[in-house]
């Protein structure tokens, strides 16, 4: 019995797990390739808009004493330029990775959640609809990313502004959270047998701490953002020193959130270099263990560094010396990962091709906006550059050196999975020479400018400072870099409408999603592969069940136990269904309500949220012989 | 400079030798390039030496790793077979464990060192300030010298350690020399503390370095050290209540100082305005700047602030004022005898 001679089995599969394109399908969907390909494109649009705000601040900074946009829309567009980015575009980018790959990766055939799955993705793109569309208004928030109280309370900003930014990532947050939970479940329980721990691919590593990371992090953001709303709303006095609050809380609970941030979102990047690198260096990443501890070690710790981003607040220089100390330790995990990746490829044959020429570009970034970020963790040198542009050039060259180098080589190393064509190679390295050209000149001059004074968040300077004709630099380098991303954007679309159709596995790529076809049959793998080793698809045994195993009929997954990955039996999957998308939109109506203090409103809306979750909950009515108490 | 007030080009040229004295006098002796890197202070003269030395060792890493990554791209093996075994856990400890913790340990050590000079002024402070944070500007007082109030201008005394008191009216702001000391910000309910002290007379640029609203990018504030009896003076002067004798023009200018919206708002020392909502201009003609660097203090500009300040400073709290175009030359020259 195998594949080949059971095309029968494969059409009854094809029954089972397909959704036939229509209307009704694309609301209802609960695939995790459609569902990660939708996360990628929505947060692709969402990375556009934030991108082209950042045009616009460049051009209004090109000059000293410019006159482009007013202050107040200077400062709108600087809010939502990171606070987009970093929320609606780098972990819901990275949750579209995590989405398509993980239960690829681990021979899965979906998500271990596949409703709440979509019922995730509805709600992220609503929470980015609701916060872009204020920026329409006018009504963008216009606190910064970070929110910091008394300038985002009440008396100091009254518009509506900074309640979309509250209700916005509260809203936001449901969605992170129980991506983060599906992550973690699908890994521990959906492993294909065999696959004990210490033979998860390192992607998948990453994204599950990444997953814990979120867990434990955002509630610190929840809970500040909704007292936010209620010091707002109803005069709570959170953050008042005048009647007991206090507005340092606010910085507490931001950072304990904000710093496991940074490596929420560097951390699925770090898990994409690994899973790349081994395809180049036609060998497997050295030292997995190292790399496995140094990924826990990173998630740990990341919550014990959030004073660094107060050290000019006056705090006791005691725990000033404890938060330095963490701070600088982290970067030594950071360092064995880097280490790691020098000795594979001087250990490999390297093959040179746009995903590994990104993946060079990321280490040449990533390694030195590292040495700034151990600067940070002194003190004293902290207090000198904090809130320049020397940290507005530090943060970029880990975010997007650190981050989107990684992304762009994953965009076009999982191009053929995903879409089932190539991409043009000649195109592609015009876009990586433009971008990496265009990011270093944008970044790099300001490390000078914040040497020399210059603070961030400015929207204008005057032109006696020095500071224009790094400004002017960095401008030029902005206009090259966005030449250079729109490259990009070209070559995907040029890929998949014109690109010659992509073989199963055209680099030779050691894990399992290679093992099945682009882009991936609804099911997945028809064989649920088995696993021997850290490099499945380097080993003949797997290769060979998956051609000629026995196939996993109906629409069934298996499930594995959490540590060593031996089969525990199978389940069936959830059907698909609309009322992912309903609860999203009752959830929708509250988050409306309460920004329009329609209080009636929310309170329908959240009876709908009930109504809806009570149907999803509801037991399907089953024989007793099924329900296994005859 | 682009931002001019509406009525700047009508009186530019009877007004611009006496704008140019103006600016002249109170600048002194010309202003240093604000910068970490030209650090005059002890507290940033002590961070500069930090920088270079993480700033070497930076490129020293940065050559390691460059070296590494040439050598693996250049010796680049005949693609074809994959590569088994060779786990280089060696190499891998050695270069990312124990040669970062090393060097770390010993940066780790200087910032601790250096985190401790920060913490308190080489000897004691002879000189106390209080310093107030507003939207968008800086309200100076000297505690030790009854009515010594100023806005967006500090003097201190070269030579000897300044004790700097930081507090704010409405949001929080950061004090920020960066010649001279590391950030302190201003926050609610909290009286923080930081110092200066610098062996180079000079005029130093300061900037509010913690988003604060609209026009943080123009909250900018002097601090000029001076030899210590030009500082005594400087301070006997500031501390004075407005004496100046008038001429006609000048007093009908301090009459309509008094009678209008001005001093609801302002106070001069020594007058009977004493609003407390803006700064206090008893020596508003002897500053650096108006609007807190954001434009030059000169006639033009002046009058320029005082019609509509709005399209100097946008969101700024004062209003555009109605003065007549009879008053406002008297209002100006009355202004400018404030010293």
């Amino acid at each position: 019995m195998s594949v080949s001679t059971e095309p029968a089995k494969l059409d009854q599969l094809e029954q089972e797990w397909g959704e036939r394109p229509s209307l009704h399908s694309w609301f209802s969907t609960v695939d995790h390739k459609r569902i990660g390909r939708r996360y990628m494109v929505t947060a692709g649009i969402f990375f556009i808009i934030a991108g082209l705000d950042a045009m616009i601040m460049r051009t209004q900074l090109a000059r000293p004493n410019a006159t482009v946009l007013s202050p107040e829309e200077y400062d709108q567009l600087f809010t939502m330029h990171g606070t987009a980015m970093i929320f609606l575009f780098s972990t819901p980018m990275f949750f579209g990775f995590g989405n398509f790959l993980v239960p690829l990766m681990i021979g899965a055939r979906d998500m271990a959640f596949p409703r709440l799955n979509a019922f995730g993705y509805w709600v992220f793109a609503f929470a980015g609809i609701v916060m872009f569309s204020s920026q329409l208004v006018g009504k963008a928030p216009d606190g910064g990313w970070f929110g910091y109280v008394p300038l985002t309370d009440k008396p100091y900003s009254s518009g509506i502004n900074l309640d979309v930014y509250s209700l916005g990532l509260l809203f936001l947050g449901v969605s992170t959270t129980i991506g983060a939970i599906n992550f973690i479940v699908t890994a521990l329980k959906m492993r294909a047998p065999g696959m004990s721990l210490n033979r998860v691919p390192l992607f998948v590593w990453a994204i599950v701490a990444t997953s814990f990371m979120v867990i434990f992090a955002l509630p610190a953001l929840n809970v500040a953002n909704a007292m936010l709303f209620l010091d707002r709303r109803f005069g709570a006095h959170f953050f008042d020193p005048a009647h007991g609050g206090n507005t340092l809380l606010w910085q507490h609970l931001f950072w304990i959130f904000g710093h496991p941030d940074v490596y929420i979102i560097v951390m699925p990047a770090l898990g994409i270099v690994s899973a790349v690198l081994p395809a180049f260096c036609r060998r497997g990443v050295v030292a997995y263990p190292l790399l496995v501890l140094s990924i826990v070690t990173i998630s740990i710790i990341s919550f014990g560094v959030w004073v660094h981003h107060m050290f000019a607040t006056g705090l006791p220089q005691l725990s000033y010396s404890f938060f330095s100390a963490a701070s600088t330790l982290i970067t030594i995990p950071s360092g064995i990962q880097i280490f790691a990746w020098l000795a594979t490829m001087l250990r490999g044959r390297i093959v040179v091709r746009t995903p590994f020429l990104f993946l060079v570009g990321f280490i040449v970034t990533f390694v030195l906006g590292g040495f700034t970020g151990v600067m940070f963790a002194i003190t004293a040198f902290d207090q000198q550059v904090t809130d320049s542009y020397f940290v507005v050039a530090h943060f970029h060259y880990v975010l997007f050196g650190g981050a989107v180098f990684p992304m762009l080589a994953g965009i076009y190393f999982w191009l053929p999975k995903i879409t089932g064509k190539m991409y043009a190679e000649r195109l592609s390295r015009w876009a990586f020479w433009l971008i990496f050209l265009g990011f270093n000149t944008t970044f790099f001059p300001m490390h000078i400018s914040g040497l020399l004074g210059m603070p961030r968040r400015i929207y204008s300077y005057p032109g006696d400072l020095g500071w224009d004709v790094w400004n002017l630099i960095s401008t030029i380098g902005a206009y090259i870099l966005a030449a250079g991303l729109l490259l990009v954007l070209i070559g995907v679309i040029h890929a998949v409408r014109r690109g010659a159709p992509a073989e199963d596995d055209p680099w030779g790529g050691d894990t399992l999603e290679w093992g099945t076809a682009s882009p991936p049959p609804p099911y997945n793998f028809a064989v649920v592969p088995p696993v021997h080793g850290l490099h499945p698809m380097w080993d003949e045994r797997t290769t060979t069940a998956l051609a000629t195993g026995k196939v996993l009929e109906g629409h069934q997954a298996m499930t594995t136990s959490e540590l060593d990955g031996q089969v525990e039996g199978t389940i069936e999957m959830p059907e698909e269904s609309l009322l992912p998308l309903a609860a999203a939109l009752a959830i929708l109506v509250v988050v409306l309500g309460l920004l329009w203090s329609w209080y009636w409103m929310a309170g329908v809306g959240a009876l709908f949220v009930f109504g809806t979750v009570a149907r999803w909950l509801w037991p399907p009515e089953r024989s007793p012989e099924e329900a296994g108490v005859a | 400079m682009a931002r001019r007030g509406p009525l700047a080009g009508v009186r530019r040229c009877a007004l611009m030798a006496c704008g140019l004295l103006l600016v002249g006098a109170a600048a002194g002796c010309s202003r240093e390039a604000q910068s970490t890197l030209h650090a005059s202070g002890d507290g940033a003269r002590r961070i500069e030496g930090l920088w270079w030395l993480m700033f070497w060792i930076s490129m020293a890493i940065f050559a390691e790793v460059m070296v590494l990554l040439g050598w693996a791209l250049w010796r680049r093996r005949r693609a074809g077979a994959r590569v088994r075994g060779g786990d280089a856990l060696g190499m891998v400890t050695v270069l990312g464990v124990v040669a970062p913790l090393v060097i770390l340990v010993v940066v780790y050590g200087l910032g601790l060192r250096d985190l401790d000079a920060l913490a308190a002024p080489p000897q004691k402070a002879s000189v106390t300030v209080d310093v107030m944070g507003h939207q968008w500007w800086w309200e100076i007082h000297y505690p030790d010298r009854a009515g010594a109030v100023t806005a967006n201008e500090m003097h201190i005394p070269v030579g000897e350690s300044v004790l700097v008191r930081l507090r704010m009216a409405d949001v929080q702001h950061s004090f920020w020399v960066p010649n001279l000391m590391p950030k302190t910000d201003l926050i609610a309910g909290k009286l923080n503390k930081t110092w200066l002290r610098t062996d180079r007379a000079g005029s130093y640029r300061a900037q509010c370095a913690e988003y604060c609203g609209q026009q943080h990018a123009f909250m900018a504030l002097l601090v000029v050290a001076e030899p210590r009896a030009s500082f005594d003076a400087w301070l006997a002067r500031t501390a004075q209540p407005a004496t100046t004798t008038l001429t006609a023009a000048q007093a009908r200018g301090k009459a309509v100082f008094e009678q209008s919206s001005c001093a609801s708002c302002h106070t001069v020392r020594g007058t009977s305005a004493v609003g407390t909502v803006g700064p206090d201009l008893t020596t508003i003609g002897s500053r650096w700047s108006l609007g807190a660097g954001a434009a030059p203090n000169d006639a033009g500009h002046l009058a320029g602030w005082v019609v509509n300040s709005q399209t100097i400073k946008p969101g700024n709290a004062m209003p555009p004022q109605p003065v007549s175009a009879q008053d406002l030359p008297a209002l100006l020259s009355y202004l400018q005898t404030l010293k």
